[in-house]
């Protein structure tokens, strides 16, 4: 049985999550005062030591996207929260922002400090409009306090917070579709160089963290970036909020070390309901990647998941159990992609229509084995021509059930040929 | 009472005064625009049709082109009219493997019509949208910006029929 380690979770269900006193009492915004007090090299260099990687799904470090706008030249620079938690299977930012949106305020105030940004905008998605009245009152009591706003803690620091809301589009979540979006135009991503670190928002040095990753900053400041980088596994360092759902018997929330092994987490919450067997995970979201029940003994981080051809991702664990059908699973996802693709380049537009096509014909009893190559052979020409993120990772579902349950494939095709 | 009528929104001088007063919160502020048009198409039928688009031109400078260009993008807009209770069920995996189609077949049933359309007496419309963002209370369903939690198809239905019997607050 595991127990949690609870650092982005740590005053969950414990204050009033707008109310900034109780946020102080927890030892909330002396991390920021501390920063303040600090170089903003220094800063950086705490956040080097921690060796914090983004929580979003791509695992960048931090350091680095911060240091990349505080070295550029800019009268304006912004800090982004990216609160679009789009990826299926994914509601931690949710929970975080709704139980202690403090921490994540606190964090953005201390990136600002540390590249120099005077202005912060959280982009919430539209599917939580129930959680921008909890920020809203938050934001209004941490300006009180003189925590945000105009000379921050009486220093000569200013910085302040706006919510944006998202219109409903997953394509969101990819930070320049984000930046588009804020701009006032549809959310189609950019091409990249440059990147918003150095011409983001409105063409000035943008830095955009996810939620979970700024509600890290203020505890690696208070706690020292080493204290940090002992937790969890050299080069993937802390922890990871996990969102359990699915056929599980505990579905949630949950905080544990990186590189906690799959099979722990998933005996610890109570394995499939009523029953039923394990047929395999749906790990990191949509865009990520289909596991068969052997393959549990995984190591829960950026570095390992990767290797063994997998995705930590946005930290989703999607248990699966025997009621269900792979290939129906599979042909969800990509009716996913196809509405969510935003229609800026081709491969994704028109890939993600063809793969489900295949799909349906393999499903429908029409299917033939060249089509296993087909799929894959698409599925590697958009992981490497789409413009962004969506359309790259779009097929990583298709493509790792073909590898981890290829014999539901296989037995599609061959009842097909027998009918 | 909202009056839906056709492919387009006939703009009432009440609308047309609202509509009026929240576009002009417009300051070229390009930031302010989604909150801007998601306030205005609560007053428009839950809809951005190409009267309201105009309209919404006229008085910011924004090109209509460019308004339906972004409306069109954001699945929270429509740009045909839509009910007074937008129900929209979660059609992303982790509601799937949770029982989602058979709480979309009775959503359905209770209220008659199929995903994408509207009832004639222009109360409900039924959606697929994905994920809600409450995965671990799946299956869920959003109507207008209420989320209800952890249903089977019977609870949905006696949900569908509280709000049919105009039980249930307006959200």
């Amino acid at each position: 049985m595991l127990s949690e380690t609870r650092i982005v979770l740590r005053n969950l269900g414990r204050i009033d999550p707008v109310s900034v006193q109780d946020y102080q009492k927890q030892g909330g915004y002396g991390p920021l005062r501390k920063a303040l007090s600090m170089k903003t090299e220094e800063v950086i260099a705490e956040m080097k030591r921690s060796g914090l990687r983004g929580r979003g799904g791509a695992g960048f470090p931090v350091w680095k996207k911060w240091s990349f706008t505080a070295s550029a030249q800019s009268g304006q620079k912004y800090v982004i929260c990216n609160a679009d938690e789009g990826e299926p299977g994914t509601n931690k930012d949710r929970v975080i922002l709704s139980g202690d949106p403090n921490s994540v305020f606190e964090g953005m105030a201390i990136a600002a400090y540390a590249v120099g940004a005077d202005r912060g905008f959280l982009y919430l998605r539209r599917e939580y409009p129930y959680v921008a009245p909890i920020l809203d009152q938050a934001l209004e009591n941490a300006r009180a306090e003189g925590c945000l706003g105009k000379n921050i803690l009486g220093s000569s620091f200013s910085f302040d917070i706006e919510v944006i809301s998202g219109g409903g589009a997953y394509v969101c979540g990819e930070e320049t579709a984000l930046i588009e979006s804020i701009e006032g135009r549809r959310g189609e991503p950019r091409f990249k160089p440059p990147y918003p670190g150095v011409s983001g928002l409105y063409g000035r040095p943008t830095v955009v963290n996810n939620v979970e990753t700024l509600a890290n900053v203020p505890v690696i400041l208070q706690r020292g970036g080493e204290w940090f980088s002992g937790i969890g596994v050299p080069n993937c360092t802390g922890t990871k909020v996990f969102t359990l759902c699915g056929n599980i018997t505990q579905k949630g929330v949950f905080e544990y070390p990186m590189g906690t092994n799959l099979r722990d987490i998933y005996e610890t919450h109570g394995g499939v309901k009523d029953n039923f067997d394990l047929r395999g995970f749906m790990l990191g979201g949509q865009s990520g990647n289909l596991i068969n029940a052997g393959q549990m003994d995984l190591s829960m981080d950026i570095d390992s998941c990767q290797q063994a051809e997998s995705v930590l991702g946005t930290g989703t664990i999607m248990v699966i159990d025997d009621r269900n059908d792979i290939l129906d699973i599979v042909q969800n996802i990509m009716s996913f992609f196809i509405e969510e693709s935003c229609g800026k380049c081709t491969p994704c537009r028109e890939g993600n229509i063809r793969i489900l096509e295949i799909l349906r014909r393999i499903s429908g009893g029409e299917g033939r084995m060249e089509d296993l190559t087909l799929l894959e052979d698409l599925a590697g020409m958009m992981n490497v021509a789409c413009l962004c993120g969506l359309g790259q990772n779009s097929s990583v579902a298709v493509i790792t059930s073909l590898h981890n349950f290829r014999e539901v494939y296989v037995k599609a095709i061959e009842r097909g040929r027998r009918a | 009472m909202h009056s839906i009528a056709g492919e387009d929104y006939f703009i009432t001088p009440a609308a047309e005064k609202r509509i009026t007063e929240l576009a002009s919160r417009y300051q070229n502020e390009p930031e302010q625009l989604m909150n801007i048009l998601l306030d205005i198409q609560k007053e428009t039928a839950n809809s951005f049709p190409r009267s309201v688009a105009a309209l919404v031109s006229r008085v910011t400078g924004i090109p209509e082109a460019k308004l339906y260009g972004f409306v069109s993008f954001y699945s929270m807009f429509s740009t045909k009219p839509r009910g007074r209770y937008v129900v929209r069920m979660c059609h992303s995996a982790p509601c799937h493997v949770c029982g989602a189609q058979g709480v979309m077949e009775a959503i359905s049933k209770t209220l008659g019509i199929k995903p994408g359309e509207t009832t004639r007496d222009g109360r409900f419309t039924l959606e697929y949208c994905q994920c809600l963002g409450v995965c671990e209370n799946a299956p869920a369903i959003m109507v207008n910006e209420t989320v209800y939690r952890n249903l089977t198809p019977g609870r949905a239905a006696t949900l569908m029929e509280d709000y049919q019997r105009g039980d249930m607050k307006e959200c």
